[in-house]
């Protein structure tokens, strides 16, 4: 009815070609950046951003950029938490060393050295392929976990070996360190999400995309068309890293303002992001955020409802948090093995023939 | 129908509404995970000592005691996650049970104006309480912690050693790498050897470094461990018969946990304390009455009286006798947050008010101070006797090594300061 191509004429080449060639979709879209942007930030507390937005937004990065090494170019990776370490790093030397240079800046160059890292690490998917290459990447995981807190230049020869971030602002106003306000964190972040999203997208439509779905697909077949699997290999690996990177020095300079890397971006955080991309779907953006938002949010949300809500005992809420949790995404890949962007499209075609379904 | 859902929704992401009524304290524990074997004891006596008072004495000085229990897990993510979702409701302070965790909360709840009380892990340049305003480590840190496992060192060998090989077995991560520059200070007065063994979390994997244990076959072995590490550890140590009076563990190495897999052959092993270690006082008494035989014992109230039980119940002590003396400053029971942390800097613990609370002897006196936020440091050496199943103090309380700490202290919070761009004032 209200969702339909029908009424909607591309006169040109641009409009028929853009993300969202149907109306509704478009309008939404638009709705959620005016929400995201203008409407959330005057609502958001310490608790909100903290618990819930912060990490949402930035897993959302790290999820994007690992769907498109594994959804899109179909290299499986495990060396997420160790990419994300190295953006994490790679800011804190930069802002401690450089304290004048705006952090936009500094987050924009971690993620170029994760993504010559990332290259580097991705050399061996030019020789091996599916579980080959994710122990190759599970190496890299390992590798720069153990680098990082074995060499003490890293960490500045600070006596606990963690890395703590100073604080720096941004058009005077705080953004790292203890006294930032929630909505400019936010705003911070949202920024990176958006711009990444809408980069990502645009590469996965492009030439580019298509390169790297044509290699995920049939890497042989592509091979003969045309595709050179080296530069679409290493170019997946090279992006994929940027954004894991950027998303690792948010995380650690914006979110959490002290890390110690063998905790927090452990093999459990490359597994983390690997299910949201699973969950969300794979080759999918919007399945990044889903997926994000899935295993961000529901523990938090389950914790709320069985401990404040309920007033049952933190223990048994955390173990039955674990079961619950497990339990669903079962479901949810039984249910539909192509994650929850594929339920998006399904019901999307729905829509599109709603209310007179033939 | 959708509307409801969404604010069901909403609701289950908001924290409950603040009551103001009453002394709010929180207890970030973890009961799960791989360090919850060491997480349940103490949070279990850590609660246990708020229920006592406010089923024997109804609260602290009048006012109804709430304590918010938030499972972390041990882990910094869903620590940030807690103090975030706990704040908001007034709580006096935060004692995170974990070393990582604190270095996360400490720039919050500076700017959140809160009080942190880290009793015996941390950041141990706290102890400069010019600079950490709201942050209290007393009465024992790490270093006093590697400076007293040093002195024993030299106690058992009259004074010197000289070549001795020490050897530090540690987690690694913020928590175990915080005694090394003391060690290795120390080594530098001492001339004893230091060997750094790191073992990864979780710890359950440790083969490699006792088997350079066995090869190297240093005189001692220093272990910083925590939850799962410690069974862990002990056991190899016995696997490969090192002498386990040379074995010594910090005070989060040494609860009945840590000995019990080994069996026999862990009689023998040390580990430092800073309270006592056993539970012959008047207050378990109470604690029976009050607490366990009404049902109101948290956890599964099997583990009254274990150290780790004691360093709970202990900390919640010395937060309750805070809040009394917040109480008495502001000259108001229901004190603010700012208030606490002028109690927590006036606290005094004398043994004759330890005596009153039914813990005479129980851990040693001191005072804090804005200058001095870390006690005096007095730890003692435990030993475990796996026959009668009891730990037992085997050394004097002894103070640290203040002359090799105190420039270690100046010089950490120094470049705290300069980081955060904050001058030392005591006003």
């Amino acid at each position: 009815m209200f969702y339909r191509e029908a009424g909607d004429f591309s006169t040109t080449y641009r409009e028929d070609s853009q993300t969202f060639p149907i109306k509704f979709d478009r309008y939404r879209y638009y709705a959620v950046l005016i929400i995201a942007f203008a409407i959330i930030p005057f609502l958001l507390n310490d608790y909100w951003v903290n618990a819930i937005f912060l990490p949402f937004l930035i897993y959302s990065i790290a999820a994007i950029g690992l769907n498109i090494l594994t959804g899109y170019c179909g290299q499986v990776s495990l060396g997420t938490g160790g990419f994300m370490a190295v953006g994490a790093y790679a800011t804190y030397k930069l802002m401690t060393a450089f304290p004048e240079v705006s952090m936009v800046v500094h987050i924009l160059l971690a993620g170029g050295v994760t993504a010559f890292v990332g290259v580097l690490f991705g050399l061996p998917s030019l020789r091996i392929k599916g579980f080959y290459l994710a122990v190759a990447t599970l190496a890299a995981q390992f590798f720069l976990v153990w680098l990082f807190n074995r060499v003490p230049w890293f960490y500045n020869y600070s006596a606990s070996g963690q890395i703590n971030s100073p604080e720096r602002t941004l058009f005077g106003i705080p953004i790292t360190g203890a006294n930032t306000e929630p909505w400019a964190v936010y705003l911070f972040c949202l920024v990176f999400v958006t711009i990444s999203a809408v980069v990502a997208r645009n590469l996965t439509r492009g030439a580019m995309g298509r390169k790297w779905m044509a290699i995920r697909d049939m890497d042989i077949a592509a091979e003969i068309i045309g595709v050179n699997p080296l530069t679409a290999k290493l170019s997946a690996f090279a992006i994929s890293s940027f954004f894991v990177g950027v998303s690792g020095a948010l995380f650690f300079s914006v979110y959490l303002g002290a890390v110690e890397v063998g905790e927090v971006f452990g093999i459990n955080k490359s597994f983390l992001v690997l299910f949201m991309i699973i969950i969300g779907g794979l080759g999918s953006i919007f399945g990044s955020f889903a997926g994000a938002a899935f295993l961000v949010l529901l523990p938090v949300l389950l914790k709320n409802v069985l401990v404040t809500g309920l007033g049952w005992p933190t223990d048994l809420a955390a173990h039955l948090e674990f079961m619950i949790v497990g339990f669903l995404i079962i479901v949810f890949l039984i249910v539909e093995p192509h994650g929850i962007a594929q339920l998006w499209r399904v019901a999307k075609e729905k829509l599109r023939l709603w209310p007179f379904p033939h | 129908m959708k509307k409801k859902l969404l604010s069901a929704v909403i609701a289950g992401f908001m924290a409950a509404t603040p009551v103001m009524a009453e002394l709010t304290f929180s207890a970030l524990s973890y009961r799960t995970g791989a360090y919850g074997n060491n997480g349940i004891p103490f949070a279990d006596g850590y609660l246990d000592y708020f229920t006592l008072l406010q089923e024997r004495d109804g609260g602290i000085g009048g006012e109804s005691i709430r304590v918010i229990e938030c499972e972390t897990a041990y882990n910094t993510e869903k620590g940030v996650e807690c103090y975030e979702a706990t704040k908001g409701e007034g709580v006096l302070s935060y004692s995170p049970l974990s070393t990582g965790i604190t270095y996360q909360l400490i720039p919050k709840a500076t700017a959140d104006g809160i009080a942190l009380h880290t009793m015996g892990y941390g950041r141990t340049s706290a102890k400069n309480g010019q600079i950490f305003r709201n942050v209290f480590n007393f009465p024992a840190n790490y270093w006093d912690g590697a400076s007293v496992g040093i002195k024993h060192l030299l106690d058992i060998n009259n004074g010197d050693i000289k070549g001795k090989k020490v050897a530090l077995v540690y987690h690694n991560s913020a928590y175990g790498k915080e005694p090394i520059r003391t060690l290795e200070e120390l080594s530098k007065k001492h001339g004893y050897e230091l060997m750094l063994l790191p073992v990864d979390h979780p710890g359950q994997e440790q083969k490699s470094q006792w088997l350079q244990i066995r090869r190297e076959k240093p005189d001692y072995v220093l272990m910083w461990g925590w939850g799962v590490m410690n069974p862990v550890a002990i056991q190899e140590a016995v696997n490969i018969r090192y002498p386990m009076e040379n074995f010594i563990g910090v005070w989060w190495s040494g609860s009945e946990n840590d000995v019990l897999p080994a069996g026999d052959k862990a009689t023998g092993y040390k580990a430092l304390a800073f309270h006592a270690v056993n539970s012959d006082f008047p207050i378990f008494d109470d604690i029976k009455k009050y607490v366990v035989d009404t049902g109101k014992a948290a956890g599964a109230g099997d583990q009254v009286g274990t150290v780790l039980y004691n360093r709970g119940m202990y900390n919640a002590m010395l937060i309750t006798e805070a809040a009394r003396k917040a109480q008495e400053i502001a000259g108001k029971s229901n004190i603010s947050q700012a208030d606490m942390i002028k109690g927590f800097e006036a606290l005094e613990m004398t043994d004759a008010r330890m005596e009153e609370l039914g813990l005479g002897g129980f851990g040693p006196s001191f005072s804090v101070s804005c200058e001095n936020h870390g006690g005096d440091g007095m730890v003692a050496v435990a030993q475990w006797d796996a026959g009668a199943a009891k730990w037992s103090i085997v050394s004097d309380f002894q103070a640290s090594d203040m002359s090799v700490i105190q420039p270690l202290i100046d010089e950490d919070s120094g470049a705290f300061a300069a980081e955060n761009n904050l001058s030392p004032n005591c006003s």
